[in-house]
């Protein structure tokens, strides 16, 4: 009987949990319900893969109101693989937070910092589950705002800077993408996104149809951190609290690509957003030199957070070059690198999180010598390393690998170069930090050591994850295929 | 602005009428132009509105910060609980059939609920914002 709630259950447990955070205010009390709540949406949302991974399409209707009146939910092979990354990074960072957060966030303020957290979660998950456009930017409301206030609890004061500027283009993108839905509206009359789908497949082209795209594309270009949309990215991931670090890097990009893919490829017909408007040789430049500029900015950061973060809207641009080949290879890649990438920056972070809870700085010239004073906090980050640059036996290596064959496979050949330059520009950047870690000898008198267990164990869950799932892609291509194919087919 | 005889005196005049206003608003938006958003904005404007000319302290005497806390979480968790209502009932989640025999009351006592689950949230959520603005530093 509580099967068939599933879907609405997903979103509703950590909307539910956040004001019971707020009553709780004791640090961890309120930690404990925020990471109960994040298991159980785990679990929810492996039972969901689970009924979806046959090709079956979950409806639900809220109220009992049918869509596409009523607000539908709506789980298919597309965001149950969103949903248990969001989740399953959830848990992770939470494992990590409790330490973590309580070094980093005032006392009395733990009890609204995991209020804020669960609201995010539940902003990003109902992102996934809906299928109704509106609800949609009500979602994406909630997590922003949750996370402007997640991002502003950082140590530094530059953080409240740091989300003020996150805030001002936060807020431009989700205006934008209202405007968009609201011209939608305009010429079709409904908000359901499958109901959207079948009226302006039969409405054809028209000048708000294409303002409507353009207005989406660059809102949703906004959260994504899409070049050169991505300037509120750095500060904000630099700045934040490190578990929040890991959440948003490995999760907020993620859902505002799902948005992207949901839009260009099943509200918009795939043959109108690349074939009557030009959008694909657009995201394809765009991507092209986001990779490689931003890359290249990575080298000559001194603050290894920061260069982590060029590197993430480097990451982003591997993942909507994918999506600019228009394929069904095209975007398997880029289902398959947004996992991926999450896995990657989730440890990487993590990694980081472990060093600034000891040192209490990630500055490269504070890191000398840490690999012989933190081994196992290094060697995490050295895996984390080897695969975002994209080294085989990592899961970096599965999906770089499925993008360059999707590029040949189109015959764009620049492309491939670029895909092989990005990576040869992130073993610059990597070496810089793994030549500090391993080759520097450490100051005389230094005396850290190495990060408590608490904060291992979920660093090495992520590691670990990055090799298993670079060895045995089972579960990642699987699930990414049958996810391009699902947007590739109803678009067809 | 405590010296000003016309202010202090029109605003206790006006204030009660702004509360029973809100509530009005709240209770018939049901039937008419309303609702708990615009209802806890109106009851929110009536104390502050008081505060500006009283100053925050009198804020104070009626909520203190816990009690604005207790009554942000209140409202959600009613309207959340209206929904994990109509799921123990057997039906969807915020499907108001759970709520009567009769469909059209259940509709009625649903959206009465919820609505008033809104409307103390944003009404403790105002204050809360003035407070935080009106210069109190400590929390």
């Amino acid at each position: 009987m509580i099967r068939e709630h599933l879907p609405v259950l997903q979103v509703v447990l950590p909307l539910v949990a956040a004001p019971l955070c707020l009553l709780l205010m004791r640090s961890v009390w309120a930690w404990l319900l925020a990471f109960i709540v994040s298991l159980a949406a785990l679990v929810i949302s492996i039972v969901l893969l689970r009924e979806v991974y046959a090709g079956e399409v979950l409806s639900y209707a809220i109220g009992g109101w049918a869509a596409p009146w009523g607000i539908e939910y709506r789980v298919d092979a597309v965001n149950a693989f969103i949903l248990i990354i969001v989740t399953a990074i959830s848990v992770v960072a939470l494992m990590f937070a409790k330490t973590s957060v309580a070094q980093e966030v005032a006392g009395d303020k733990q009890g609204l910092f995991y209020t804020a957290w669960l609201l995010c979660l539940t902003g990003l998950l109902g992102i996934a589950v809906t299928g109704d456009a509106f609800n949609l930017f009500v979602f994406l409301e909630i997590s922003s705002l949750s996370s402007y206030v997640l991002i502003g609890l950082g140590q530094d004061r530059r953080a409240l800077t740091a989300s003020f500027q996150y805030l001002v283009m936060g807020t431009i993108g989700a205006t934008f993408i209202l405007i968009g839905i609201g011209l939608l509206y305009m010429v079709t009359g409904t908000l359901n996104m499958m109901d959207l789908a079948a009226r302006l497949a039969v409405l054809g082209d028209s000048r708000t149809v294409q303002t409507a795209l353009a207005f989406l594309t660059v809102g949703i270009g906004l959260k994504l951190a899409l070049f050169p949309l991505h300037l509120w990215l750095p500060n904000a991931y630099t700045y934040a609290p490190s578990a929040v670090t890991v959440f948003l890097a490995a999760t907020a990009t993620k859902v505002a690509v799902y948005m992207l893919l949901r839009f260009l490829f099943q509200v918009f017909d795939a043959s109108f957003t690349f074939g009557a408007m030009p959008l694909g040789g657009f995201l394809a430049v765009l991507a092209a030199v986001g990779i490689l500029s931003t890359s290249t900015v990575s080298i000559f950061q001194d603050n290894i957070k920061r260069m982590l973060a060029y590197s993430s809207v480097a990451q982003v641009g591997y993942m909507v070059l994918g999506i600019s080949l228009v394929s069904s290879a095209g975007l398997t890649a880029a289902l398959l690198h947004l996992f991926n990438h999450a896995l990657m920056k989730g440890t990487l972070f993590l990694a980081l999180g472990c060093v600034a809870y000891r040192l209490g700085s990630v500055r490269l010239g504070a890191i000398a010598g840490l690999g012989q004073r933190m081994p196992w906090t290094m060697a995490a980050f050295l895996v984390g390393a080897l695969s975002l640059i994209g080294i085989p036996l990592t899961a970096g290596f599965v999906s770089k690998w499925y993008l360059i064959l999707a590029a040949v496979e189109r015959g764009w050949w620049p492309l491939v170069v670029v895909v092989i330059a990005g990576s040869l520009l992130a073993i610059i950047y990597v070496w810089r930090v793994v030549e500090m870690a391993y080759l520097r000898p450490p100051p005389e008198k230094l005396s850290v050591t190495e990060a408590p267990l608490s904060l291992l164990v979920p660093t090495w869950l992520l590691a670990g994850a990055n090799v298993y799932f670079g060895v045995d892609t089972q579960f990642s291509v699987g699930m990414a295929r049958q996810a391009a194919a699902l947007l590739t087919g109803s678009s067809g | 602005m405590k010296d000003n005889a016309v202010l202090r005196v029109v605003t206790k005049i006006i204030v009660p009428v702004i509360l029973v206003f809100s509530l009005y608003v709240q209770f018939h938006g049901d039937y008419g132009p309303g609702g708990g958003f615009q209802a806890g904005v109106i009851f929110a404007a009536g104390f502050i509105l008081y505060a500006l000319v009283f100053g925050v302290e009198a804020i104070e005497r009626v909520f203190s910060a816990a009690t604005l806390r207790i009554m942000t979480a209140l409202g959600l968790l009613l309207f959340a609980g209206v929904g994990f209502w109509s799921l123990i009932g057997g039906e969807r989640y915020l499907d108001y059939d759970a709520f009567a025999q009769e469909p059209l009351v259940g509709q009625h006592v649903g959206i009465f609920l919820v609505e008033l689950g809104v409307g103390i949230t944003v009404a403790a959520v105002m204050i809360t914002v003035f407070v935080a603005f009106a210069g109190r530093t400590s929390d």
